[in-house]
């Protein structure tokens, strides 16, 4: 398949897999108003998972939907970064998450959105203003927790440390020509944005040490495998199903 | 002549979510073209990429055109330009407005706090970054003390 296939399948994988996540929270989060958000955040994941999935099934032409690639593909055939399949951990280990992926998904869509291939951009330049709201939400919930009480900013500075080796991979080399960019140059600007808001949650950015790696090209977490049976079970068990 | 009626027809369509507003109203609705068997094709651009109310609508949208007249009818779902509240009518915002919903500022303008839309006292506080629905924010009204929802500049 064409290198824009692979492009839009990491795009959508990414969303996807956050989506499903994050949506984990439901009916298990701390106080509504928080459920509700998470909730929110999700919804815009899966919004932008359908679309990039969609685009990618139209773009293959073998009669695959963006349902058989969300639930007929087995984990080896996922392209999402590992970050994203990482248990959702406390309140303050998804808060983390969230921030990481949404200040990079939002530097990602905007960047984007200025490409020449109107579908990519006509769907970036949405997705952008939605994950602009998620890095809003968990800047809000960083600096809350991270500026709190002695307990709260040694749970969101584990928390950051926790995540932080799966962020590394989001900066990868990944490419198609249509998009027509390098990753590595994001991490200038995404550094900038993340070390802000942990700079006035009075925290500091963990060191480089290990990094995850392999999400792109299919190798996935431990943690990856229940995900995805539960996200396709339903599906799978009932072939063809119609609402 | 059936161009006209569908148009009006699916211009008129209630968002599921903003009952107050119809789908013209909220700039959803990008382009009616209606062949010479009468077959019509629909463009809208959903407000956002998930919106759970985008599968209603498009139900909506056919349902419409056909009871103007349409032979057969297409929606297509379009994502570019990427819908903006800044489409919304004049007379979107006032309703909005009406039913106690704090329409959303300029997104040029994002400082631009909502004022309350029962007393317009002007310093409102967010209570929570999401409502009932995605789109919406809730609030509070330090003036009247009652909370409020506010459709998020976007």
């Amino acid at each position: 398949m064409t290198a824009l296939f692979d492009y839009l399948l990491g795009l959508g994988d990414d969303a996807l897999v956050a989506a499903q996540r994050t949506a984990e929270w439901c009916a298990r989060a701390p106080q509504l108003e928080e459920e509700v958000a998470l909730a929110n955040v999700a919804l815009d994941q899966l919004g932008q998972a359908r679309a990039f999935l969609t685009y990618a099934a139209d773009l293959e032409g073998a009669g695959r939907d963006e349902d058989a690639l969300a639930f007929l593909r087995d984990e080896h055939e996922f392209r999402n970064v590992q970050l994203v399949e990482l248990p959702n951990g406390d309140f303050a280990t998804t808060v983390a998450k969230t921030l990481l992926l949404a200040a990079y998904q939002n530097l990602l869509y905007t960047r984007l959105a200025q490409v020449a291939e109107p579908r990519l951009a006509g769907i970036a330049a949405k997705a952008a203003k939605e994950s602009a709201f998620h890095v809003s939400y968990a800047s809000v919930w960083t600096v809350r927790l991270g500026d709190g009480t002695p307990l709260s900013h040694r749970r969101m500075r584990d928390a950051v440390e926790e995540v932080w080796p799966y962020t590394h991979e989001l900066f990868e080399p990944w490419a198609a020509p249509e998009a027509g960019l390098d990753p590595a140059a994001l991490r200038g600007p995404w550094l900038e944005v993340v070390g802000r808001v942990l700079g006035e949650a009075t925290l500091t950015r963990p060191p480089d040490g290990w990094a995850a790696t392999g999400g792109r090209a299919g190798r996935h977490t431990e943690w990856f495998g229940p995900l995805l049976a539960e996200m396709q079970y339903v599906h799978r068990a009932h072939v063809g199903a119609r609402w | 002549m059936v161009k006209s009626e569908v148009e009006a027809a699916v211009a008129a369509v209630l968002d599921p979510e903003l009952q107050m507003l119809s789908i013209g109203e909220l700039g959803m609705l990008r382009e009616v073209s209606v062949d010479d068997d009468g077959n019509a094709v629909v463009t809208v651009t959903p407000t956002y990429l998930g919106c759970p109310a985008l599968e209603l609508i498009k139900a909506d949208v056919a349902a419409a055109a056909r009871a103007a007249g349409a032979a057969d009818v297409e929606v297509v779902v379009s994502m570019s330009p990427a819908w903006t509240t800044d489409w919304l009518s004049e007379s979107a915002r006032a309703k909005l407005a009406d039913a106690g919903i704090a329409p959303p500022g300029r997104v040029s303008l994002p400082l631009l706090q909502p004022g309350c839309p029962r007393c317009a006292f002007p310093e409102t506080t967010e209570l929570a970054s999401a409502g009932g629905a995605a789109c919406m924010a809730l609030r509070l009204c330090p003036g009247c003390g009652e909370p409020f929802e506010h459709l998020k500049a976007h």
